[in-house]
């Protein structure tokens, strides 16, 4: 008998872009006045992806400061993806022409500080003409990739800059930047074509360093996760519900896992994208056994792992007891060492070219008053990533992690008005950001072209004040 | 026919099985009907499986407490849920045997090739239960119903008496005899002297049983929670002799005088509320589908015995049913590895062991030469039965050919297991499955 609806054909529910009651109302017509004559944030609706949508909403540009080595790898990408480039701006020209859908800056071959002033001259005009949901990425050699102070002193520059137009910019545009070390251009399209995109809504302020790697071609725009067994887990609700959902829109077969007692609305979420549903507490000393074995049975190995399951515990350290710490250790962070390291020891059941994603957090970045345990266990995840990335490349692999900053779940419908508001608005897209965020960006590292991602931390948080 | 040459036959494979914590009556799933139940089931199977939108050869389910607009119930609950709407189902009942026989009706379609996958189930609420009015006032209301003139309807109405208004509630009980099962389960006790301690200590491993599987996550993949119950509403993992000892008899007024009642509500089930669903297939569709095959259904039987007239047990057909079955397949009764008796009573079991333990009973009623023997107790209902997990009647076939085929399939290839089942009218339905 033959399967007659395709898997993961319908688009699933829960991931359409709905922003939150202020953002709503900021940008309603009364609320557009108030809040201008207020001086109230006024958070923008911001673009994001949806399938078939173009790449980018207007044309880019793309200027150099230094010798700039990208700038062909990079219009080559774009005009690929149907992106229309046009030449840099003049300083002097004229600010009402066709609206820009991105700048990027070819900041590789810079040799001292002095190269920066063309930099300047390049972003502050192309960046007046940007739309809404506009996109800056600046490209440049990794700092730590040079002996030379003067040429040093200019590659980490672009750190100080990039994180300054983000918070310069207005109307939902982000700024970020990604360091391409020699060697590592052909892993730069995939990166490059996030950023630009709708999936990278919430990703603001980041810097991520690339890595040569042998880089799959042929992708399917639409579907490139086609083909590929997905695990995630704690995929019942929140977060991991969107994960699971966005991974099957990009055509995966999504194994989603859940403890037994969330057993109820993880069937509900396999069942609305076509995935199956595994039943496991992924604590139990057998788990990563389980796991493996139910993965070589029912699918002959596994493609992707995303390690989303994790839960909070919260106490002032001082009052906080055994269990409160031993339980928060073992969900949000032993447990995604036992699984990874059991796939890895089987051999042959994680595929060549696998990737893992690993959730972490803002917390564990900027740690968090009462989420000792928490905040420990998340920054644990990001050593971990970075110390597994190696062995990982070895294999063709990556594994990377997600820090997710003010999302807004059911958990964060239960906060305190105040703190909710306050905890939602500072950060430069002055929002919070939506489980589909995150699950854009995870589905992004999760896909072929992404093989020069490896050992990142990428924060889906607004470029927000808290750990910066 | 010239062509006397039988059609080519296949074993059944068992995929795997879904089915909600059983609830004690009238509590969490006091609002949930049977279409609500059954459909929950065979969704949490969809999600396990990945059979989202697919069509799979028949359904096959049934209930035995049915409301009249429930005459469909299986197709319906198939139209509510993420299968394929093209998949034909069809309902059928058989009392406490309903699960099982679902499950023997499906693999026989399979084994001739008639179809190459199905799902069998059941379910049953105790809470939800149809009411029916009594004859009297049903006539009368029919009568109302086809009236023509408001002179006629008056009439009508005024032959209803306020005694008719008090409505029949099913129950638990034979309708030739009048006697509640536990009665002639109690009767069956006296007969086989089965005493009370043996059978509160069945009734205590059976808790403890089903309670150690649950924490080895034995039932993570056999079970889905539903309406907020994660586990079966009757398991008592801390049942002890002590605490069981201290209940009262609830049967036994139809004992001869003297003869002392030793069924209680510990070591009996209670009325349920659940559902049970197994997928089924040949293994030419599982293998095509990258599904399991825990185990095969190898062979199956009924048998009926005359409670009402011929002096026996209500619940002992089973105890017929199997020595037929284990003939036709050339096995002794000691040539299983797990042995599935389904525990309506504690006493139901331990008379049925009995029985084939007996040699004139196995001589004059079951004509045989020497009695079956015994069975290794260590092999019976290894993870909990009804006593334990509840027995929401049409269901418990499900749960236990799901349990045991994953049972014999964690044991490892060449596993057998036998599974015998009494239920209400006499009637027995046993299986042997194989890994």
């Amino acid at each position: 008998m033959a399967m007659s609806a395709p898997r993961g054909a319908p688009r699933p529910k829960g991931t359409a872009p709905v922003a939150d009651w202020y953002t709503n109302f900021a940008n309603s017509g009364f609320g557009t006045t108030l809040t201008k004559q207020l001086g109230l944030p006024r958070p923008a609706v911001l673009r994001r992806y949806e399938p078939g949508q173009p790449l980018l909403p207007g044309p880019v540009v793309i200027g150099s400061a230094g010798q700039g080595r990208l700038r062909d790898t990079v219009s080559a990408v774009l005009k690929d993806a149907g992106v229309t480039v046009l030449s840099p701006v003049a300083a002097d020209g004229s600010t009402d022409g066709e609206k820009l859908g991105a700048v990027v800056l070819d900041a590789t071959g810079l040799t001292s500080p002095g190269d920066l002033a063309s930099a300047h001259d390049f972003l502050a005009p192309a960046i007046k003409r940007l739309r809404p949901s506009g996109r800056v990425l600046i490209l440049a050699d990794p700092p730590q990739d040079t002996d030379s102070p003067a040429q040093a002193a200019a590659r980490q520059a672009i750190d100080g800059l990039v994180r300054s137009i983000g918070k310069e910019l207005l109307n939902g545009s982000t700024a970020n930047a990604v360091y391409v070390p020699e060697g590592a251009e052909a892993s730069l399209a995939s990166p490059l074509k996030f950023f630009l995109s709708g999936r990278s809504a919430y990703v603001d302020g980041q810097l991520l360093t690339l890595s040569p790697a042998d880089v799959p071609t042929g992708e399917d725009a639409e579907k490139p996760l086609a083909g590929k067994v997905a695990v995630v887990t704690g995929a019942a609700r929140g977060i991991g519900a969107a994960i699971a959902e966005v991974m099957a829109r990009d055509g995966a077969h999504v194994v989603a896992v859940d403890i037994p007692a969330a057993g109820d609305s993880l069937a509900k979420v396999a069942n609305e994208i076509g995935g199956t549903a595994l039943q496991l507490d992924i604590t139990a000393a057998d788990a990563p056994q389980r796991l493996v074995e139910h993965l070589r049975e029912r699918h002959g190995g596994v493609d992707v792992i995303v390690h989303n399951a994790g839960i909070t515990r919260d106490k002032l350290l001082v009052n906080m007891d055994a269990a409160r710490w031993n339980s928060v250790m073992a969900v949000n962070l032993q447990a995604q060492l036992d699984i990874t390291q059991a796939l890895l020891d089987d051999g042959d059941v994680l595929r060549p070219g696998a990737r893992v994603v690993c959730v972490s957090s803002q917390s564990g970045i900027a740690g968090n008053r009462g989420q000792t345990n928490y905040a420990a266990s998340k920054a644990g995840v990001i050593g971990m990533v970075r110390a597994w990335a190696p062995e990982f490349a070895k294999r063709d692999a990556t594994i990377n992690a997600v820090a997710p900053g003010f999302i807004i779940t059911e958990m964060t419908a239960k906060m305190p008005l105040g703190t909710r508001e306050v905890g939602s608005r500072i950060n430069s897209l002055q929002q919070g950001g939506l489980p589909v965020d995150v699950a854009e960006t995870i589905a992004w590292l999760s896909q072929p072209g992404s093989a020069g991602v490896n050992g990142q931390t990428v924060r889906v948080c607004g470029q927000s004040m808290l750990g910066a | 026919m010239a062509d006397n040459s039988k059609p080519a036959t296949r074993k059944a494979a068992i995929v795997g099985g879904n089915r909600i914590p059983f609830a004690r009556s009238n509590s969490t799933y006091a609002q949930a009907s049977n279409q609500d139940m059954l459909t929950a089931t065979i969704d949490g199977l969809v999600a396990r499986f990945g059979l989202q939108g697919a069509q799979v050869g028949e359904v096959v389910a049934g209930a035995v407490l049915k409301h009249a607009r429930d005459f469909n119930l299986t197709r319906e609950a198939v139209l509510g849920s993420k299968l394929d709407a093209s998949t034909p189902a069809y309902d059928v009942q058989q009392a406490c045997g309903t699960g099982l026989e679902a499950a023997i009706l499906v693999a026989n379609k399979i084994a001739l090739g008639q179809i190459e996958s199905g799902i069998a189930g059941g379910v049953d609420t105790t809470s939800d239960a149809p009411l029916a009015v009594g004859d009297d006032l049903r006539r009368i209301l029919i009568s109302l119903n086809s009236a023509k003139t408001l002179q006629d309807r008056l009439k009508a109405i005024a032959k209803i008496r306020p005694g008719m208004i008090a409505p029949e509630i099913p129950r638990n009980a034979e309708p030739r005899t009048g006697l509640a099962m536990g009665e002639h389960a109690q009767l069956t006790a006296h007969e086989w002297e089965i005493g009370r301690e043996e059978q509160d200590e069945l009734t205590v491993r059976s808790h403890q049983n089903m309670a150690a599987a649950y924490d080895r996550g034995f039932f993570d993949d056999l079970v889905t929670p539903f309406l907020g119950l994660s586990r079966d509403q009757n398991l008592r993992p801390d049942s002890s002799l002590e605490k069981l000892a201290k209940l009262k008899p609830v049967f036994g007024k139809a004992l001869p005088e003297g003869a002392e009642a030793t069924m209680t509500a510990g070591n009996s089930t209670p009325l349920t509320d659940g559902a049970s669903a197994v997928l089924l297939a040949s293994d030419e569709w599982a293998a095509e589908q990258g599904l399991p095959v825990l185990a095969h259904l190898v062979d199956a039987q009924t048998a009926a015995v005359d409670y009402v007239h011929g002096g026996e047990g209500l619940l002992m057909a089973p105890v017929y049913a199997v020595p037929k079955m284990l003939a036709r397949n050339g096995l002794t009764l000691q040539d299983f590895d797990f042995y599935e008796i389904h525990e309506a009573f504690a006493s139901t079991v331990l008379a049925t062991m009995k029985a084939w333990e007996d040699p004139a009973y196995c001589k004059e009623k079951l004509g045989l030469d020497a009695p079956l023997g015994s069975i290794d107790r260590s092999k019976l209902n290894v993870y909990g039965s009804s006593l334990a997990a509840g027995h929401p009647f049409a269901a418990t076939g499900g749960r236990i050919v799901a349990s045991l085929a994953k049972t014999l399939h964690q044991a490892g290839p060449g596993k057998r297991g036998l599974i015998s089942i009494c239920a209400a009218g006499g009637q027995g339905v046993v299986a042997i499955l194989e890994s």
